[in-house]
């Protein structure tokens, strides 16, 4: 992947001289520094609110769409958090380390609207519930499966994102 | 209806998440994600709690979309959970990154279950 390249004198120019802050989030959820300073959370919690009400509006879409039956895998929920997890890799990717954006985009999309898609309490109450209807394999199969796919999409999509933005800015 | 039901309850869940996750990080100095690891913890005892009252007849179908799909749903994530996890591998603290995975589990699956019990004593 990666050809030899000439090798100049001249030092080569970095792609993207990135403004990075200095505390630069390491999570989704990193709180967001009041610009003016002194000026409150309320337009971060704003966004966040808006960001939620649309991703938990996008997962009860999906399971109305795809509703899992009693005791059947739930591919509905595990499909949302794994696509949650993509996009957040790409998403954090390119607003920590590609572009620079707004303050409040990272806390509406980031924080909100795929916090609000996700969802760990039905993925945990969903195990349960397979377990105490008596399908503790189907249960341990999606536990395993969500899990592996879920950190897989994550490390895939920000990996993928990092890859393509420098073969772009080369 | 029912999509306000769940919008209600998603904009408290999210800025629920957003404001506990300061508050928590704020008064410990780690890398270690507490803030998300007790949203979710959290979040999965209530809507383990929730669903056995739904199950027994205790709570509607309406509580259900508001706190279940809605604030719970909204509450806990998976995606920053995981991009907390790839960050912490990433950060050279495999350990910690381990140890997020496996202690949200648990405490997330043993909080279902606590959950769901709790209503069974109560309403079964």
């Amino acid at each position: 992947m990666t050809a030899p390249r000439e090798q100049t004198t001249e030092p080569v120019p970095e792609p993207v001289p990135l403004p990075v802050p200095a505390d630069e989030p390491c999570s989704p959820d990193a709180p967001v520094p009041p610009r003016p300073p002194g000026q409150g959370q309320a337009p971060v919690v704003a966004a966040v609110a808006a960001g939620g009400a649309i991703g938990a509006s996008a997962r009860y879409g999906a399971g109305l769409l795809w509703p899992t039956a009693t005791g059947a895998f739930p591919w509905t929920t595990l499909t949302v958090n794994v696509v949650g997890c993509a996009v957040i890799g790409v998403l954090m990717v390119l607003i920590t380390e590609t572009w620079s954006v707004h303050r409040l985009v990272r806390p509406f999309f980031g924080t909100g609207v795929l916090g609000g898609f996700t969802t760990f309490s039905t993925y945990a109450v969903d195990v349960q519930q397979l377990v105490q209807h008596g399908h503790a394999r189907t249960a341990l199969a999606y536990l395993a499966s969500t899990l592996l796919a879920a950190l897989f999409a994550v490390w895939l999509a920000a990996a993928a994102t990092r890859a393509l933005m420098a073969g772009r800015a080369r | 209806m029912n999509w306000l039901l769940v919008v209600a309850g998603a904009v408290v869940g999210a800025p629920l998440r957003y404001l506990t996750d300061r508050a928590v990080q704020a008064r410990h100095d780690t890398v270690f994600p507490w803030g998300t690891f007790a949203v979710n913890v959290f979040g999965c005892l209530v809507l383990g709690v929730l669903t056995g009252a739904v199950s027994y007849g205790a709570a509607s179908h309406s509580v259900q979309l508001l706190v279940g799909t809605g604030l719970c749903g909204a509450l806990t994530t998976y995606s920053t959970f995981s991009y907390e996890t790839l960050r912490l591998t990433g950060d050279g603290a495999r350990f910690l990154a381990a140890a997020n995975v496996v202690a949200s589990v648990a405490a997330g699956l043993g909080a279902a279950f606590l959950g769901a019990a709790l209503a069974q004593a109560v309403w079964a």
